[in-house]
């Protein structure tokens, strides 16, 4: 039924994890350098949006079974409440606090709470776009 | 720090977040999200009481201090709109609870109505011009999704207007933003008007100010209410409450504050300007409220002639005037949800939208009908009830002021109200029965209670002068001290 897009199909077999890496690390790097949790979200979207491109809606979602509307509402619920979070140590909304620890393997590692609000930040943004997207192409 | 002030927006944002994941139980999502506004209430009434206590208070996020972060800073005007529009929507939530239409609630309506007021609060409270422009969007972009919600012809129509005209103004929002920290090099509020008054107010910024005051009259629906009637009209009732309850209110509360703490240095300019603009808006309000017999347009001009009437209070610039807005603006959130709710219900129980299809609902539902005249005399500026003092004390600043042909436009233009409902009461509650009493539909109890209750707030906001005045005094007082502002948002202890 389908035009014949093996090319496409393969390439992004590949491409796919290429992408998730890279909006992992984009994801990451934002603490001190460009990225963070939008745009390593929207990276992260991407890859999905290329899988449903490629291949099509019913067999992507047969293979991850999400509730994009529910994932988005997992994030904001998750970025407010490292927000709110701060309330209990008696900081004021939304502040956030970082340290730098010693671990066996990893050596000096800094780990910081605003990790935890940027990734609620990426969790919302993918959900967002995958959601507009699907209903998008559901439209046409 | 106060952590408590952020709760206002907060608390809405969790519970609608929350309340998505109970889509399939409408029971949940209905009381829940009047629980959670409820307590919003409690604790805004708890800060207003605070900054009667301690003056203006201020949260700074993440223990940012201004004017680098970004600040929530609460006066008790902000705090008396924040209380207000709370009430407001508690009852306005009540009724949808009562109207039961599953087919939006399954859509998500009431997490939607949470954040709309999210962003209300967060407008009122915010003490950064760039975070106004958020919660702004914030606000916007739930009613844009309410606006649409049900996917009736008409409301895809009027959205599509709505959608673009807003969209039009958040970008000359976004311009005049960008020009106003070109120019100052700060957006905390306190800090540009510290730094305005330095430099007094040179022509340059004068006009970035009528940037501004263009934004927020087509937020306020001032002059600009072009796309106002036709999308107000096309909304479910409870929504259509909420609308006109608050959504002008907040472009409303941004020309005050704007006016009276950042651009208050040049008024034989902008507050002339906005004194014309107002004048028009009142009797352009006037044509339309007379000139349909369909009430839901006429009640739609009638937002629009409040709206003129509040800002002449800012045109006429003295505390008199100001404290007469304030009353007038707290009245108006509450009589214009009640006036919203009245007309949905009748249009609910009689099918009919022309005031001359119907006759005699008073003898259907008397307890219903005396409300709308209770509504309807209070609109108008009758004592005792609500609107009464802030007619008053807008029409005595006014004259202070020596603008006597606005003065004159204001009162003839409460007239026209007045006239205007009138007529709809006369037809449609007066005269002659035209539904039998075997064939009339059920009011529901919950859905009378909402407008019960909203009109024994404007009587008792009426006759409780004596208890509000304080609070409007002190909000009068911050408005016209842009000092005591600047004070209390800006010091570091």
């Amino acid at each position: 039924m389908r035009e014949n897009d093996i090319i496409l199909q393969t390439v992004s077999k590949v491409a796919v994890f290429i992408i998730l890496t890279f909006g992992v690390y984009l994801f990451l790097s934002g603490h001190h350098n460009p990225g963070g949790g939008f745009i390593g979200g929207l990276t992260l979207s991407s890859a999905f949006v290329l899988l449903y491109i490629a291949f099509d809606v019913e067999s992507v979602n047969a293979g991850i079974p999400l509730n994009y509307k529910m994932v988005a509402a997992v994030g904001v619920l998750i970025a407010i409440c490292t927000g709110m979070g701060s309330l209990l140590f008696g900081s004021a909304f939304l502040s956030q606090s970082s340290a730098y620890f010693n671990l066996p393997v990893f050596g000096k590692t800094g780990f910081a709470t605003v990790t935890l609000f940027e990734s609620g930040v990426a969790l919302g943004v993918v959900g967002v776009v995958i959601t507009i997207m699907v209903s998008i192409s559901e439209d046409v | 720090m106060n952590n408590i002030l952020v709760f206002p927006m907060v608390l809405p944002i969790i519970a609608g977040v929350l309340l998505l994941f109970f889509r399939s139980n409408p029971k949940v999502q209905r009381w829940g999200s009047i629980l959670t506004m409820v307590v919003v209430f409690l604790i805004s009434l708890w800060i207003l009481e605070k900054v009667m206590d301690e003056g203006i208070l201020r949260l700074d996020f993440g223990e940012w201090a201004p004017p680098f972060g970004i600040t929530f800073v609460a006066d008790a005007f902000a705090m008396l709109l924040v209380t207000t529009s709370s009430l407001v929507t508690i009852l306005c939530l009540l009724y949808a609870a009562f109207a039961k239409d599953e087919k939006r609630e399954k859509f998500f309506l009431y997490p939607f109505l949470l954040l709309l007021i999210a962003g209300v609060n967060g407008a009122f409270l915010t003490g950064d011009l760039f975070n106004l422009f958020v919660c702004f969007e914030v606000m916007l972009l739930a009613s844009y999704v309410l606006m649409t919600l049900g996917g009736e012809k008409k409301q895809l129509t009027e959205g599509i207007k709505y959608i673009l005209i807003n969209i039009l103004s958040s970008w000359f929002f976004l311009l005049g933003i960008a020009y106003l920290y070109g120019t100052l090099g700060t957006l905390n509020m306190a800090h540009l008007s510290q730094r305005i008054a330095e430099v007094g107010q040179p022509p340059l910024l004068t006009t970035i100010s009528i940037l501004f005051l263009i934004v927020f009259s087509l937020k306020a629906g001032l002059v600009l209410y072009f796309w106002l009637p036709g999308s107000y009209e096309a909304l479910p009732t409870a929504i259509s409450a909420l609308f006109a309850a608050l959504l002008t209110k907040v472009g409303v509360y941004a020309l005050f504050r704007s006016f009276t703490l950042l651009f208050y240095h040049e008024p034989s300019i902008t507050h002339t300007i906005i004194g014309v603009m107002a004048m028009i808006t009142m009797i352009g309000g006037s044509i339309g409220a007379i000139a349909y017999k369909d009430v839901r347009k006429i009640v739609a001009y009638n937002v629009i002639i409040a709206i003129g009437f509040i800002l002449v209070g800012l045109a006429s610039n003295n505390v008199e005037s100001i404290q007469g807005s304030i009353y007038y603006l707290v009245h108006d959130i509450l009589v214009k949800g009640l006036l919203f709710l009245m007309v949905g219900t009748v249009i609910y129980l009689t099918g009919k939208t022309r005031f001359d299809q119907v006759s005699g609902l008073i003898t259907n539902y008397p307890l219903f009908g005396w409300i709308f005249l209770i509504t309807l005399l209070s609109l108008g500026g009758i004592p005792p009830f609500s609107g009464f003092a802030g007619k008053l004390l807008i029409g005595k600043g006014a004259l202070v002021a020596g603008e006597y042909v606005m003065v004159a436009v204001a009162f003839l233009s409460s007239l026209f109200v007045l006239y205007s409902l009138l007529r709809i009461f006369l037809n449609m509650f007066w005269g002659e029965t035209s539904i039998l009493k075997k064939n009339q539909i059920y009011l529901s109890k919950g859905m009378l209670a909402s407008c019960l209750i909203l009109a024994m707030l404007t009587i008792g906001l009426g006759l409780g002068m004596s208890v509000v005045s304080p609070y409007v005094a002190e909000a009068a007082n911050v408005l016209t001290n842009p000092n005591l502002y600047i004070e209390g948002a800006l010091n570091n202890d």
